[in-house]
C-alpha cells in the first residue's frame, strides 16, 4: 500500500554562506502521512523543513540547490509566488506566536489576505472550521473577540495550528511544535496531528524521539547535513539499519 | 562505524547490565539443574534429586526478578532498537529458562519414584546422553546470546534434530520394553516422560538460539530447520514406521 507522493525532493543542497548545511538529500514525503525529522541539533532537519515552503528565501546568505516538487511542480520555479506556496504549505513554529489580535482575527488573517471568503458569514464559517480542526473551538467559541495572546500555551499553539489550517493548506510543517508545552497540551497537539493526517501531509521536526515514535508513520534521521536513514517509524525504532541511527535513538554518544 | 557502547545516561547502562547479569545467573542455575537431574537419575541419587527440586524455587524467583527489572527498563528508559531487543529477548529467555527448570524438577520428582523400582536396562544412560546433549546446546545458545554469535546460534538450532532423534529412539525402546513385560510399564512411563521433558528442553534451547539471532539481526530466523520428532505418528503395530 504505497501512498501518493506529495513532496519529492532530489539532490537538495543548502549552503549558508560557506557552510554546507544540507548535503544531497533525496526524500519522498507521502500524502496523508505524518513524517518526522529527527537528529541532533545542527543536523539540518529544521533547515530542510524550511526548504519545503521556501522559508530559507528570507535568509540572504542561504542558497538552495536541487529540486523540490510539490505535486510534481518545482516550488523553486521563478514563476512560483512564495506567498501562494506558503498558503499551500503551512507552518507551525516552536513557540506559539499568535498575532496581537483577537482569536477570531488570528484565524481570519490568512483567509482574508488570500481572499478566500466573499462575506462575513463565509469567513465565520472558515474560522469555526479551522478552530474545530485544531480542537480548540469548544474552548474559545464564547470569547472569539478576546486576544489570542491571553490563551494558555497549549491553546495558543492550537490557535497557531488553526491559523495554519484556515487557508486549507495541503502540507503542514511543524518545527518543534510541542517543545514549549506541558505534557497535557503536548498530548492534545499530538492527538490533533494524528487527526490532521486524514487531510494533510504533516512534516514534524522534533527533538523528542518518543514524540516522533508516537505521532509519525515515517521517520527520517539527519546527521551532519546528511539524510542517514528514512523508513517506517516502527522499523527505525526497533531495527534501524544504520549504526548512526541506532546510536542516536538509543541515546549513545555518537 | 562502531556503535559506542555507552549511553549518555550511565544509569541506563547499569540497568541493562543488571538485567543481563540476572538472566545469566538464572541460566547458570538451570544448566546445573539439567546436569544434576540427569546425574541423580543415572546414579539413583535421591538426595541430589531432592536438591534439584528445592533449587527450582530459586530459578522461579529469579525469573520474577528478571521480568521486574525488564519491565522497569521498559517503563523508565523507553529502550529502542538494540536496547529494546535486548530487553524483549531477556523476557523471552527468562520464560524459556524457567520452563527448562521445571522440566529438570519434574525429572527429579520422577527419579525419586524410579529409584524404588528395578532399573530398566540402559535407559538411564541413554537419557543422560540426551540430557548432556541438551545441556551442551544450552551452553552454546547462551554463548551465542552473550557474544552475539549468529553462526553458533544457527548451529544450535540445527542440533535440536539430534535430540529429537534420541527421543524417537528412546520412545521406541520404551514401547518395546512395555510390550515385552507389562511390569515395566510404570517405570517406562516415567522414563518416557523424562525423555519427553528433555526433548522439550531442546525446543526451549532452540528458542533461546532464535532470540540470539533476533537480538543481533532484528529478525526471527525462518522456520526451516529439520524436525526429528516423528513419534506423534507412531502406532503400536510391529511394522509401523
Amino acid at each position: 500500500m504505497t501512498k501518493e507522493i506529495k513532496i519529492e525532493a532530489r539532490a537538495v543542497q543548502v549552503f549558508y554562506g560557506s557552510t554546507h548545511a544540507i548535503k544531497d538529500v533525496d526524500v519522498d514525503i507521502e500524502d496523508k502521512t505524518v513524517t518526522a525529522f529527527i537528529g541532533p541539533s545542527g543536523c539540518g532537519k529544521s533547515t530542510f523543513l524550511r526548504c519545503l515552503n521556501r522559508m530559507n528565501d528570507t535568509i540572504d546568505v542561504a542558497r538552495v540547490e536541487g529540486s523540490i516538487k510539490l505535486d510534481s511542480e518545482d516550488i523553486y520555479d521563478p514563476k512560483v509566488d512564495p506567498v501562494q506556496l506558503r498558503a499551500k504549505v503551512g507552518m507551525v513554529f516552536q513557540k506559539p506566536n499568535p498575532f496581537p489580535k483577537s482569536i477570531y482575527d488570528n484565524v481570519a488573517y490568512g483567509p482574508r489576505i488570500h481572499g478566500l471568503s466573499r462575506n462575513k458569514a463565509e469567513l465565520d464559517q472558515i474560522v469555526e472550521k479551522a478552530l474545530r480542526g485544531a480542537a480548540l473551538w469548544d474552548e474559545v467559541k464564547d470569547r472569539l473577540d478576546t486576544p489570542g495572546t491571553g490563551l494558555s500555551g497549549g491553546q495558543q499553539q492550537r490557535l497557531c495550528i488553526a491559523r495554519a489550517v484556515a487557508t486549507e493548506p495541503e502540507v503542514l510543517l511543524m518545527d518543534e511544535p510541542c517543545s514549549a508545552l506541558d505534557p497535557i497540551a503536548t498530548g492534545q497537539v499530538e492527538d490533533l496531528i494524528d487527526e490532521l493526517k486524514a487531510n494533510y501531509s504533516v512534516v514534524i521536526v522534533t527533538h523528542s524521539m518518543q514524540q516522533a515514535a508516537r505521532v509519525s508513520q515515517r521517520t527520517a534521521f539527519f546527521h551532519l547535513g546528511n539524510l542517514v536513514e528514512f523508513g517506517d517509524t516502527g522499523q527505525i525504532f526497533t531495527n534501524p539499519k544504520d549504526p548512526r541511527t541506532e546510536s542516536y535513538i538509543t541515546g549513545r554518544i555518537g | 562505524m562502531n556503535m559506542p557502547d555507552q549511553h549518555i545516561h550511565a544509569a541506563f547502562d547499569r540497568d541493562l547490565e543488571r538485567v543481563q547479569a540476572l538472566i545469566m545467573k538464572m541460566a547458570g542455575l538451570v544448566e546445573a539443574a539439567i546436569v544434576d537431574s540427569a546425574k541423580a537419575l543415572t546414579e539413583r541419587d535421591e538426595e541430589l534429586a531432592a536438591r534439584v527440586r528445592e533449587a527450582d524455587a530459586l530459578i522461579d524467583a529469579l525469573e520474577e526478578e528478571v521480568n521486574e527489572a525488564a519491565a522497569m527498563v521498559l517503563a523508565l528508559r523507553s529502550p529502542t532498537a538494540g536496547d529494546l531487543r535486548t530487553v524483549l529477548s531477556v523476557i523471552k529467555l527468562s520464560a524459556n529458562l524457567e520452563r527448562c527448570g521445571d522440566y529438570a524438577k519434574n525429572i527429579a520428582k520422577r527419579t525419586t519414584v524410579l529409584v524404588q523400582m528395578a532399573p530398566i536396562e540402559g535407559a538411564a544412560l541413554a537419557i543422560r546422553r540426551m540430557a548432556r546433549e541438551v545441556e551442551l546446546m544450552m551452553k552454546d545458545a547462551l554463548d551465542a546470546y552473550t557474544h552475539r554469535d549468529v553462526g553458533l546460534a544457527q548451529d544450535v538450532r540445527m542440533r535440536d534434530a539430534d535430540v529429537d532423534q534420541m527421543y524417537n529412539a528412546l520412545f521406541r525402546e520404551f514401547l518395546t520394553h512395555m510390550m515385552e513385560d507389562p511390569r515395566n510399564i510404570t517405570a517406562c512411563m516415567h522414563l518416557h516422560f523424562i525423555a519427553k521433558n528433555i526433548e522439550r528442553m531442546g525446543d526451549h534451547v532452540t528458542s533461546i538460539a532464535d532470540q540470539a539471532i533476533y537480538l543481533v539481526t532484528g529478525e526471527m530466523p525462518e522456520d526451516n530447520r529439520p524436525k526429528g520428532d516423528r513419534t506423534s505418528y507412531v502406532a503400536t503395530g510391529e511394522d509401523d514406521g
